[in-house]
């Protein structure tokens, strides 16, 4: 009741004094504010990031896959590249050709099917499906000629340059028309657990998906960028190692897994590899079990790779790696710094103010104030201008991150670059052509491994983050006014008076 | 006896070595005393009198109130006593800018924990009774400094303290009303009988009080060289 009965006093003098010095006080406000809203926007672009990371691995890996498997394939097999460009007698010297070459994703070996059902046998494994990405190379054109009869033997491989006129080492002069290469990934998968594997991730935006009967059927899924680049619809066909393929459907994700999905039997028949897979997708019962069954698939299955999220996250690169390190390094420290400066100026300026109060502090003690009643009107000022200086850092801060928003700047990651176990490495021929991928013409493809997905940054505000922004504001106008009401209480009435004489 | 003060010394540490501003003061004031304490400046009235009003501490002896050491007594209970039997009266007035004249006057009240209306009804009645009755709305920066003093002095009146304890009240005012703050304060001891304590260098001040104490050097020297007290006749109490 008696506090209740003063408080008119205690807001009637914080009110007046606030507005006796409101440019101070508003300088103090908006150093918290700075700070605040140097907070909430690392802290909400942090967050877009993350979600972009997320978004990212999600796509990479299939929302319901927490870690695949996979065997490096054994350093010098497959021998070297040969597509056989060079006519095998002079009579098919200028004659048109077709070769069609079916591979596992380099770097991936097969292994047999039986894994799959070991590793779906483990402690804590919920599900796990096998899968087959394959690379397709489709060349044509028409052989070299040899102009003065010379030849440089049948049957020579080569790895030619595509469209190009080369000597063949001899005095002989060739002529090379040029040549069309089209690459193509393809991921054959189980269609009876679709949950788990590549087309996990995707959203089917025409036609439909396969059926769990359809385990060998000629029907074939087309990632919308592939589809767009060339000009396929549901309906249509596609030719894969001579053989046409009906398109039922057509998917899209952040980043497509392959160009192509085929029921798993279709591509063990297409890369002639029966009864073998050269990934695994595995879903762990929980995801705190993750690390243990990542665990007991090495023990049980020896030779394999295994990746999961977090090993992907890790290896990440790009832009958004570059975003996610700023945000988490040089903006939280920022943030930090700024909010560090921010009550330390709002301290000194709240001392300064004691400092200059110093008689009216005195005098309000020699008139029987207690210390504890100056500390809290000290506190009750600095705690006012805390406030204001969090409402108005939120607001900064929701405007930053609102533009943020509005140009939505777009990041990068790139996965598989370098030292990607090649399971993710995306197909053999590069990323996956789609609005969402880099790559897609041989050129492109041939040009790395990597897999690069783009991802437009946001920064959500949450209402935890504005709650965290209001709570670090009044912490830091407390910090501020305890320091001055420490001082204050530490008067003697005495001396500031005596200071005033 | 209101106050005996026997041997009191203040020592102060000012850069490296000791000044004593009070040395071996020994005084008694009685409860209705009108008292002046002389001297030229750093004689070191104003530390006894800070002594007189539990602001400060002796380094050595004792000040008795109501017979009460209030050298031993802890801050929280100075802190109490001072906002209960003591009114100061500064000579920069030390109002609170930001606070209206009636406003002012009521921070005296607010250790009382009086009800809001209460304190506004007490600090309208001392600014009446000096006066002010239509400057209670006014911030100390639209009144003169004599409206300024007398605002102080009914902050310092308004809570019927027992000692009225004022340091050079005139010292920043002009000679008219200077005269009219020492009528002033002659007027509340004739008509009330408190305590009132003067610190001054002025002998117009010291005028009307009814007994006088020459300070020099720290050490009391009687105005009355035979006696350290000049017997005033005390003026009519309650």
């Amino acid at each position: 009741m008696k506090r209740a009965l003063e408080g008119a006093v205690f807001f009637t003098y914080l009110y007046r004094e606030l507005r006796r010095r409101h440019r101070q006080a508003i300088l103090t406000s908006l150093g918290l504010a700075l700070g605040i809203a140097l907070v909430v926007t690392v802290s909400a672009a942090s967050g877009g990031v993350r979600d972009a990371q997320s978004q990212v691995l999600h796509s990479l890996y299939g929302v319901g896959t927490d870690m695949t498997v996979t065997q490096s394939a054994a350093r010098g097999t497959g021998g070297p590249f040969q597509m056989g460009l060079n006519p095998g007698s002079q009579q098919q010297q200028g004659k048109h050709f077709s070769r069609d070459r079916v591979d596992s994703t380099r770097g991936l070996a097969f292994v047999s099917d039986s894994r799959v059902t070991t590793i779906a046998g483990l402690n804590n494994v919920d599900s796990a499906v096998g899968g087959l990405t394959l690379s397709s190379i489709h060349i044509t054109g028409n052989f070299a000629k040899f102009a003065g009869g010379g030849f440089p033997g049948a049957g020579a491989s080569g790895q030619n340059g595509a469209g190009t006129s080369s000597s063949s080492g001899s005095s002989a002069k060739v002529t090379q028309p040029p040549i069309k290469i089209s690459a193509l990934s393809i991921a054959g998968l189980d269609v009876t657990n679709q949950a788990i594997g590549p087309l996990s991730s995707a959203t089917i935006t025409s036609g439909r998906t396969f059926t769990a009967s359809e385990t060998d059927a000629k029907v074939v899924v087309v990632d919308s960028g592939y589809a767009k680049q060339n000009s396929l619809a549901v309906g249509g066909t596609v030719t894969l190692g001579g053989t046409k393929y009906k398109v039922i459907g057509i998917s899209k994700s952040a980043s497509a897994e392959a160009n192509v999905y085929i029921p798993l039997l279709r591509a063990q028949t297409l890369a002639d590899a029966k009864g073998k897979v050269n990934q695994i997708y595995v879903k762990a019962t929980s995801s705190t079990q993750i690390a243990q069954v990542k665990k007991e698939i090495k023990a049980t299955v020896s030779g394999v790779t295994v990746t999961t999220a977090q090993d992907l996250a890790n290896q990440v690169s790009g832009s958004l790696s570059s975003a996610s390190k700023l945000a988490n390094q040089l903006g939280k420290w920022l943030a930090i710094a700024a909010l560090i400066a921010a009550v330390a100026v709002a301290s000194l300026l709240t001392l300064s103010t004691v400092s200059r109060r110093v008689r009216e502090f005195g005098t309000l003690k020699a008139i029987g104030w207690k210390s504890r009643r100056i500390v809290s009107q000290v506190l009750g000022e600095a705690l006012i201008q805390g406030l204001a200086g969090g409402a108005i850092g939120v607001a900064l801060g929701y405007a930053a991150t609102r533009l943020i928003g509005a140009f939505s700047p777009s990041l990068q990651a790139t996965v598989g670059a370098s030292g990607l176990p090649t399971s993710r490495a995306g197909s053999f021929f590069g990323g996956a052509p789609g609005a969402s991928s880099a790559g897609g013409g041989p050129g492109d493809a041939l040009r790395g491994l990597s897999h690069t997905v783009t991802v437009y940054l946001h920064a959500p505000i949450s209402v935890s983050l504005v709650a965290v922004a209001i709570a670090l504001a009044v912490a830091g106008g407390l910090i501020a006014g305890g320091l001055g009401g420490w001082r204050a209480a530490r008067l003697s009435p005495a001396d500031a008076l005596r200071r005033v004489d | 006896m209101l106050y005996e003060l026997h041997g009191v010394s203040k020592r102060y540490a000012q850069s490296k070595k000791k000044v004593a501003a009070l040395h071996d003061v020994d005084l008694s004031i009685d409860q209705g005393e009108f008292v002046a304490i002389q001297g030229s400046t750093g004689s070191g009235k104003t530390t006894l009198l800070q002594m007189l009003g539990a602001l400060d501490r002796p380094t050595s002896g004792s000040v008795l109130f109501d017979g009460v050491d209030l050298a031993g007594m802890k801050e929280s209970e100075l802190t109490k006593l001072r906002g209960r039997a003591f009114g100061f009266i500064f000579q920069a007035f030390n109002l609170i800018p930001t606070l209206t004249a009636q406003e002012n006057v009521e921070t005296a009240l607010v250790p009382l924990h009086l009800s809001a209306a209460e304190r506004g009804a007490k600090a309208q009645a001392a600014l009446a009774e000096l006066g002010l009755a239509e400057r209670g709305k006014h911030l100390p920066a639209e009144l003169s400094g004599g409206e300024q003093q007398r605002v102080a002095i009914a902050r310092a009146l308004v809570r019927s303290p027992r000692v009225i304890l004022a340091d050079e009240p005139t010292g920043n005012l002009d000679e008219r009303t200077r005269d009219e703050i020492i009528a002033l304060l002659q007027g509340l001891w004739q008509s009330r009988g408190q305590t009132i304590i003067v610190v001054t260098h002025d002998t117009h001040v010291a005028a009307p009080a009814s007994r006088r104490f020459l300070l020099d050097d720290g050490a009391v020297i009687s105005a009355d060289a035979a006696a350290d007290r000049v017997v005033v006749e005390s003026p009519q109490r309650d």
